[in-house]
C-alpha cells in the first residue's frame, strides 16, 4: 500500500537556520499521524510545506504518490488536503455559514454568466451548499452560529468553525494545527470526540498539538521532532517508551 | 409579508427602485436632472470599485484610467468613426478589461501599498496618454462625443421624446436610462457577491491563506474583479461621455480616481448601496459648498479622513447599526 501523505528528506532553512532538517516519514490513509515537539520544534513549519505554504529548501513531499513541488495549496486543496491553522485564519468580513460555504468553493464552479443573472442553476446549488455547510457546522457542534457574523464569535466556536469549513472541502487528509491549544478540558474531550469521527470517516487526520492526554489517546503513530529533526516515531506506547524522547520532551 | 420583503435579498434594490420612480417629482429643472444622471453613472462606477476595494480587498487609485478609456473608446468609435453606441461600448469593455487583465495580473502581486502606487501610476499613465495623443483624442482641449444612440434612435439631451404617449425631454429619456444603468449594475454587483465567486472574493480580503487552502486561486479571482470592476468603470465612461457630449482627459485624472475611491469610503467599503450614497453625498457637496471650489480637494481629504476615524466602517453601515441598536433598544423596553 502506498502511503497517502509521503515526506522524503525535508529541509527548510530561514537564513541560516534549520526550521526543519532531514525529516521523512509516511502516513497511510485512515490514519489519525500526530506531530509532536517542544515549542520551536518545527512543527508549524512542517505543516506549512505540507500544504504548500512555504517552499522547502531540499527534499520532497509525494501527497498520492504525486511530488508536491510545483504545486499551490489551491491546487493541494484540489487533489484533497486541507488544514486549520494554530493562528486562526477565518474570514471575519463573511458570516459564519459563508465561512464554511467557502470551503465548498471547489464543489460549486459556477460560470460568471450564471452567476451575473443568477440563473436557477445557481440558486439550487446555493441552497444545497447552504444546507450542507449548516449540517456540517451542526457536526462539528457550532450550529447555533448560522448567521452570526464570524467577528462576534468565540475563540472556541471559531476554531470549530475553521474545521467545519475544512470538512466542507471533502478532503482525504485533514491537517490541524494545534486545535486544542486555548481549548478548556470539556472543550478539548469535545475535540477528542470530533477528531474520532472525523477518523471513523476514512478522512487521514495530521495533527501538531501540544496536549500529550490527546495526542497518547487518539493517534495512530506519532512523530516526535525536536531542534528540527526527527527525535521518534512509532506508534504511541513505541514513542512513551522511548529514552530520547523521555529525556528531551516528556521530561522524565 | 411586510417582514418577508424587509429579508428578502433584493429588499435593497426595490428601494432604490422606489426611490428613482419618485425622484422626479423633487427634480425641479434640467440641471437637477443633469446632477442626479451624473450621480447614477458615478455610483454605477463606483458599485463596481467596490467589488474591488470593499469586497476583495484590493485598493485602486488609478480607477478613472479606465473610466477614461471607456469615455475616449466610446468618443473616438462613436465621433470619430461612425460606430453605434451599443457596439462602441461593448468593444469598448473588451479592450479595457482586456487592458486591465494584462496590467491586473503583475501588479495585483503586489500589496497595500505598493498596490496603490502601481495602480495609481497605471491612472496616471492613462491620463498622460490621453493628454498626449493629440491627433487621436483631442489632448487636454478634449472632443466632442456625439449623442447616443440605441438602435438607430438617438438619445440627446436636448431632443424631445414621447413614452407611451407622454411628451418627455432629453434629460428625462435619460434620467430613466441612467437608473436602468444603475439598477442593472446593483443587480449584477448583488448577484456576484452572494455567489462563490462573491465568497471567494471576499475570502481574499478576509483571510488570503485560507482561501487558498480551501482551493480558492487567489490570484485570478484577484484579476477576475479587476477586470470587472474595469468594466463597470469603462461601461459607464462610455455613456458618461454620450451624456456629457464633451470629455477632456479630466474624466481620466487622479482627482477622479481619488473622488472614486472617497465615494466608496465615505459610503461603507463593501456595502453596495453605502457607496451609492457615497456617490450621491460627495455629488452634492460641491454644490452645497460652491462658495469654497478652490478647497474642494481639501474638503475630499479631510472627508476621508474623518470617516476613516469617526466611521471606519462608512456612511451606511454606521447609520443602518445605529438605527437597528435604537430599535432593539425600543423593542427591550417595551417588552
Amino acid at each position: 500500500m502506498t502511503a497517502l501523505v509521503e515526506v522524503k528528506g525535508l529541509d527548510k532553512a530561514f537564513g541560516g537556520v534549520h526550521a526543519v532538517e532531514g525529516v521523512s516519514f509516511a502516513v497511510e490513509a485512515g490514519q489519525v499521524y500526530s506531530v509532536i515537539g517542544p515549542n520551536g520544534a518545527g512543527k508549524t513549519t512542517l505543516f506549512n510545506m505540507i500544504t504548500g505554504l512555504y517552499t522547502p529548501t531540499k527534499g520532497e513531499i509525494l501527497l498520492n504518490g504525486e511530488s508536491t513541488a510545483k504545486l499551490e495549496p489551491n491546487q493541494l486543496a484540489e487533489r484533497g488536503m486541507c488544514r486549520t491553522f494554530q493562528q486562526m485564519q477565518i474570514c471575519m468580513n463573511m458570516t459564519a455559514i459563508e465561512n464554511v460555504m467557502l470551503g465548498r468553493h471547489l464543489q460549486l464552479r459556477s460560470s460568471l454568466f450564471t452567476t451575473l443573472f443568477r440563473l436557477p442553476s445557481l440558486r439550487r446549488n446555493e441552497t444545497d451548499a447552504r444546507k450542507r455547510a449548516a449540517d456540517l457546522m451542526e457536526y462539528v457542534g457550532c450550529g447555533e452560529y448560522l448567521d452570526t457574523e464570524a467577528s462576534a464569535m468565540s475563540y472556541g466556536a471559531l476554531k470549530r468553525l475553521e474545521i467545519a469549513r475544512a470538512l466542507a472541502a471533502e478532503p482525504k487528509v485533514i491537517l490541524l494545527d494545534e486545535p486544542a491549544a486555548g481549548l478548556n478540558a470539556t472543550e478539548t474531550s469535545a475535540l477528542e470526540a470530533l477528531i474520532r469521527k472525523i477518523a471513523d470517516q476514512g478522512i487521514t487526520v495530521m495533527l501538531v498539538e501540544h496536549d500529550m492526554k490527546l495526542v497518547m489517546g487518539i493517534s495512530d503513530r506519532l512523530l516526535v521532532l525536536n531542534y528540527g529533526r526527527v527525535l521518534a516515531e512509532g506508534a504511541p506506547e513505541e514513542v512513551r517508551q522511548n529514552p530520547d524522547v523521555i529525556a528531551a520532551y516528556l521530561g522524565g | 409579508m411586510l417582514n418577508r420583503f424587509m429579508q428578502s435579498r433584493l429588499r435593497g434594490l426595490v428601494i432604490l427602485a422606489l426611490i428613482l420612480i419618485i425622484l422626479p417629482a423633487f427634480l425641479g429643472n434640467p440641471f437637477h436632472y443633469e446632477l442626479v444622471i451624473q450621480m447614477a453613472i458615478i455610483a454605477a462606477t463606483v458599485v463596481g470599485l467596490n467589488l474591488l476595494v470593499g469586497f476583495a480587498g484590493q485598493i485602486s487609485l488609478g480607477h478613472a484610467g479606465f473610466f477614461g478609456l471607456g469615455a475616449y473608446f466610446t468618443g473616438i468609435a462613436t465621433g470619430t468613426y461612425g460606430w453605434s453606441s451599443l457596439p462602441a461600448l461593448v468593444v469598448g469593455a473588451v479592450v479595457v478589461g482586456t487592458i486591465a487583465w494584462l496590467v491586473g495580473r503583475p501588479i495585483l502581486r503586489l500589496k497595500g501599498h505598493y498596490l496603490s502606487m502601481a495602480t495609481l501610476a497605471v491612472g496616471f499613465i492613462i491620463a498622460i496618454i490621453l493628454n498626449n495623443e493629440r491627433a487621436i483624442t483631442g489632448g487636454p482641449d478634449g472632443m466632442p462625443v456625439p449623442a447616443l444612440d440605441l438602435f438607430g434612435w438617438e438619445l440627446s439631451t436636448f431632443g424631445r421624446y414621447s413614452l407611451f404617449g407622454i411628451e418627455i425631454s432629453g434629460v428625462q429619456a435619460w434620467y430613466i436610462l441612467a437608473s436602468v444603468v444603475l439598477l442593472a449594475a446593483v443587480w449584477f454587483a448583488l448577484n456576484l457577491i452572494e455567489s462563490p465567486i462573491g465568497r471567494a472574493l471576499r475570502s481574499v480580503h478576509g483571510s488570503e491563506v485560507a482561501a487558498s487552502v480551501v482551493g480558492v486561486d487567489t490570484a485570478k479571482y484577484k484579476s477576475l474583479v479587476f477586470v470587472i470592476s474595469a468594466i463597470y468603470a469603462s461601461v459607464m465612461g462610455g455613456l458618461y461621455a454620450h451624456f456629457q457630449g464633451f470629455i477632456t482627459p479630466a474624466v481620466a485624472s487622479f482627482e477622479f480616481s481619488i473622488l472614486f475611491i472617497t465615494m466608496v469610503v465615505l459610503g461603507g467599503m463593501g456595502s453596495t448601496f453605502g457607496v451609492i450614497l457615497g456617490a450621491v453625498v460627495l455629488k452634492l457637496l460641491p454644490q452645497v459648498l460652491a462658495d469654497f471650489q478652490e478647497l474642494e480637494t481639501v474638503m475630499f481629504g479631510l472627508i476621508l479622513m474623518l470617516t476613516m476615524i469617526f466611521m471606519p466602517k462608512g456612511l451606511l453601515p454606521t447609520l443602518t447599526a445605529a438605527v437597528s441598536k435604537r430599535m432593539r433598544k425600543k423593542a427591550g423596553g417595551e417588552a
